[in-house]
């Protein structure tokens, strides 16, 4: 067993930072001259504006500048964007409304940015703020989806027709449509996935400076990919070239997807830096990122399968419509349609599947990737489907999904994904096993004799990661690539820094990266750095969302560190007179294999240096640079049984046990990979039972703080029963396939099936609240 | 402005600040103490916990002129020197912390709760008094463990300290 290789339960090297209170945050920088910034913001949810009277704010106390739309636009910043094209089906581009950074003529969601002031404090720059004019002409809003297209609706962007975005079709309708006709049996689903928000824990915040002896922008900010910042604020938004533009992202706690876009307020602070003459501070309060962090899900599904007389499936008919909010944020055409429409094929042969996706402006925040992205929603409509299909058929959920499991691969979907390689049965038993799922009747009869309802629940989820192949998702739509890169560089006495463009933002990959070096060379974890997160460290890179990072991060690390091992050899058989190919590399050292003789790692790398006894012809230096592009997204999968008493009297749930089985491939450090997996069950029970945002009909937002907001607290959740059956990925050089939001995918369907089984109500929404289930079983019990 | 004077990790602190400063803010902003963090404005997620005078204060629900005369330990100030705090220790062990940044407020909290509980604590007993921290990466699974753990070790260590006294 390795202790601190791949596959070791190694502390975490970033730890000591973190729990000693020298974690470095954006909001703990401090450049010289600094000062603060407060926005106002949009108190409506759609108005024009009539007028900005900023006079009173600019005679406040401490104020430096208070600054506008217009300006913005006078000197040329360019509007947000989506970087990922759909078309819809007659073939036709989206719809992309204009956004600017700081909205001017008028405002669409209540938090919509409207102007900047800066000031000497953070006080002064809020009291400022309450002081600036504006006039506003309101507009009647529209915050559901379902009704946002109706006649009469009001029209958010002038590029929209009816608030469209996009009407885009994946599948074959015909083939979908034959199938339905054969159909013994068809199980029809209204289902709702409600809205939520990702509350990273540290609130989104932005420091920019501008140097004006250089003409050189530096920018730190919360983001989970700072050169994509980087990329997309020179190409697109005309901050400033790219070398005269360093984004940094130093520790950044939490993101779930909600780090990864490029935001109104980093762009204004460098804007406004250059403006003012100052380094610019922004922190957003905790209502700030309630209103304006991309919010997650929000899909309202219709589905139906068929199923033949032996409840084989035959095929699938899936019609969404996705609210996107106000405006189309970075990713937010992606995570609607080749994030979930493509997972609907779940971990089951279905011959036939069409799905439709309608993409709809309403006057509410901008909706876009969160933990599982697109993939949660398509296991919520699949799962929920087979748990209801087979209380339907009267036949054991476990069974129908068993009979209906992909069980050879590669298998091809008829929704554009290839599974490589998987085991799902081998899950399932798994969790059935470590849920005692045989023993459950026996405990529901005991719970009965309590006066509670018990029930049981399972999922099998099947997600894509390691995004992604670039080629494939370019054809797809996407803006830029999704390669990783890698820099790694042994120094002259042998210590090594990894330079990824992938970032931690809680995963570990301090540890997790430099145990995938101690494998290959043997060098202590603790003489291996990893650097991220600066473009001006890192050449280039993608970041961290999707599973990424160890698919696709990791792969190109070891690419980078064959090249090095490649020179390396070269170099000890150089010293060591002997054949390269005779050269292993063993307990830090490099040996001619069969013999004694050696040369420790540390001497190799001096001489790599010293370049006095180098073979004829090559480069002083041992350093190497790889970029990595996937050759097919990666499958992770598994079963998730959960176990819930319900209370009828009060419609209170308690979660009696959870259960995760799951294969992620090959595993680098499995306490870490646990740990994302009991993370992503708490979004995911958070979902099922807590979590909800909630507009009201003029667009206020009822749920801006965490007095309205529910999120998961201790006492709200179980410890968890996790394990792992792996399937390598047959697709990458590690065999990984990614563990980051498996478990945000395949809990909240678990939570749902074992309630309904409990209530013996099928008809039941998210978050399922004491008053929610109440209601539910008030509904059977009239009946 | 008022005046604000305590001790801050066992250092005696000075300065002057605006009357509406909390506490956090005074040190964040004026002591660079940026341990301590802010994760909201309702005082409900306890990334700010720090102990005033032996009790866990989340330190948003104070201003800094409140505090002046107190004894304040931050997380900075938690360990001896170079020897992590069995919380400390038991975090990094057991995998109690991802991002980070609820951290400092979970361990200040956890280093009160077991100082309250020194009969020991139990997972419920755990669960229910981490009512006032948030956090959204560790799913609080490992933060249990971690507190459960830490809970055991101070308590031997306080034991043994006990029969040396005797």
């Amino acid at each position: 067993m390795a202790i601190e290789g791949v596959g070791a339960r190694v502390a975490r090297k970033e730890d000591k930072r973190f729990i000693t209170g020298a974690g470095r945050y954006v909001d703990d920088m401090v450049v010289p001259g600094m000062k603060h910034a407060a926005f106002v913001r949009s108190p409506h949810a759609h108005a024009q504006i009539k007028k900005i009277d900023v006079k009173k704010a600019q005679a406040m106390p401490g104020v430096i500048g208070v600054l506008t739309g217009k300006e913005l636009k006078a000197d040329g910043i360019g509007n947000l964007i989506c970087g990922w094209m759909i078309h819809s089906k007659d073939g036709s581009p989206m719809k992309m409304g204009a956004w600017s950074p700081l909205a001017f003529d008028k405002v669409r969601y209540v938090g919509d940015a409207v102007v900047i002031v800066v000031a000497e404090t953070k006080g002064q720059a809020r009291d400022a703020a309450e002081a600036v004019e504006i006039t506003y002409k309101e507009l009647k809003a529209v915050v559901d989806a379902s009704k946002a297209m109706d006649k009469g609706a009001p029209q958010i962007h002038p590029e929209a027709e009816n608030n469209l975005i996009f009407d885009w079709d994946i599948g074959n309708a015909d083939d979908t449509a034959a199938a339905f006709k054969k159909a013994a049996h068809v199980v029809k689903m209204d289902i709702i996935n409600n809205r939520l928000v990702p509350n990273a824990m540290e609130p989104r915040a932005a420091l920019g400076h501008y140097d004006k002896a250089e003409d050189h922008y530096t920018c730190w900010t919360t983001s989970q990919n700072p050169h994509v910042a980087r990329l997309v604020m020179s190409a697109f938004y005309n901050v400033a070239p790219e070398n005269k533009l360093r984004v940094i992202a130093p520790d950044v706690g939490g993101g779930f997807g909600s780090k990864i876009y490029i935001y109104p307020e980093e762009l204004v602070c460098l804007w406004a830096s250059k403006k003012t003459g100052v380094p610019v501070k922004w922190v957003a309060d905790r209502t700030e990122s309630f209103l304006t962090d991309a919010h997650g899900r929000d899909h309202h599904t219709h589905a139906e399968m068929a199923f033949d007389k032996d409840h084989k499936i035959l095929g699938l008919k899936v019609e969404t419509q996705a609210n996107l909010g106000a405006y189309m944020s970075l990713f937010s055409s992606a995570t609607p349609t080749y994030l979930y429409a493509t997972l609907l094929s779940g971990q089951y042969n279905i011959p036939a599947i069409h799905a439709n996706v309608k993409a709809i402006y309403t006057n509410t925040a901008p909706v876009d990737a969160y933990r599982g992205a697109g993939r949660p929603e398509a296991t919520f409509v699949m799962e929920r489907l087979m748990e209801t299909a087979a209380r339907q058929f009267g036949v054991s959920p476990a069974e129908l999904r068993r009979k209906n499991f992909v069980t050879s691969f590669p298998h091809q979907t008829p929704v554009i994904m290839c599974y490589d390689a998987g085991d799902y049965a081998a899950s399932l038993d798994a969790a059935m096993k470590a849920s005692d799922y045989a023993g459950f009747a026996k405990r529901k009869a005991a719970a009965a004799k309590k006066g509670l309802l018990r029930g049981i629940g399972m999922s099998c989820y099947i997600e894509a990661c390691g995004i992604a192949p670039s080629a494939a998702v370019g054809s797809l739509g996407a803006g830029v690539g999704l390669w990783e890169s890698a820099e790694v560089r042994v120094n002259a006495v042998g210590t090594i820094e990894v330079l990824t463009g992938s970032h931690s933002h809680g995963q570990g990959h301090e540890t997790t990266f430099a145990q995938l070096v101690n494998e290959r060379f043997g060098v202590p974890i603790d003489s291996v750095s990893i650097v991220h997160g600066d473009t001006d460290k890192v050449q280039m890179g993608m970041g961290t969302y999707g599973s990424r990072s160890g698919a696709v991060g990791m792969s190109a690390i070891v690419k980078a560190l064959d090249k090095v091992e490649a020179k390396a050899k070269k170099i000890a058989a150089h010293l060591l007179e002997a054949d390269e190919g005779d050269i292993i590399i063993e307990n830090g050292a490099l040996k001619v294999a069969g013999t004694d003789k050696n040369v420790p790692w540390f001497q190799m790398a001096l001489a790599a240096y010293t370049a006095h006894n180098l073979p004829g012809g090559m480069e002083p230096g041992l350093k190497e640079t790889a970029f990595y592009d996937p050759s097919n997204f990666t499958f992770p999968a598994g079963c998730y049984i959960c176990e819930v008493e319900v209370d009828p009297e009060t419609g209170t749930t308690e979660i009696i046990q959870f259960v995760a089985a799951d294969d992620f491939g090959n595993i680098i450090n499995p306490m870490i990979v646990e740990g994302q997996v009991h993370g992503g069950i708490a979004q995911g029970i958070g979902q099922a039972l807590l979590e909800g945002a909630h507009y009201d009909d003029s667009g206020q937002l009822l749920t801006a703080s965490y007095m309205d907001y529910t999120m998961p607290r201790a006492g709200d959740l179980p410890s968890f029963k996790v394990s792992t059956s792996n399937t390598p990925c047959p697709g990458n050089p590690l065999g990984i396939k990614g563990c980051g939001e498996a478990g945000a995918i395949g809990s909240p369907p678990a939570v749902i099936n074992a309630i309904t089984d409990a209530i013996g109500s099928n008809d039941l929404g998210m978050p399922a609240s004491p008053s929610t289930v109440w209601a539910a079983i008030r509904a059977v019990t009239k009946h | 402005m008022s005046d604000i004077s305590f001790v801050v990790n066992g250092r005696r602190v000075s300065g002057a600040a605006e009357d509406r400063t909390l506490l956090v803010h005074f040190l964040r902003e004026n002591l660079g103490l940026t341990g301590s963090h802010v994760g909201c404005d309702t005082s409900q997620c306890g990334a700010c916990v720090v102990h005033v005078d032996g009790k866990a204060v989340k330190s948003c629900t104070m201003l800094a002129a409140q505090a002046s005369g107190s004894t304040i330990v931050t997380i900075e100030g938690l360990a001896n020197g170079a020897d992590l705090h069995p919380v400390q220790a038991a975090f990094k062990e057991h995998h109690g912390l991802q991002c980070g940044f609820c951290t400092p407020g979970m361990i200040m909290t956890a280093t009160d709760m077991i100082n309250r509980h020194p009969e020991g604590l139990d997972e419920a007993t755990v669960r229910a008094e981490l009512e006032g921290n948030i956090c959204r990466c560790t799913g609080y699974h490992n933060i249990v463990k971690a507190i459960l753990a830490a809970s055991k070790t101070m308590s031997k260590v306080s034991k043994g300290k006990a029969k040396q006294a005797a």
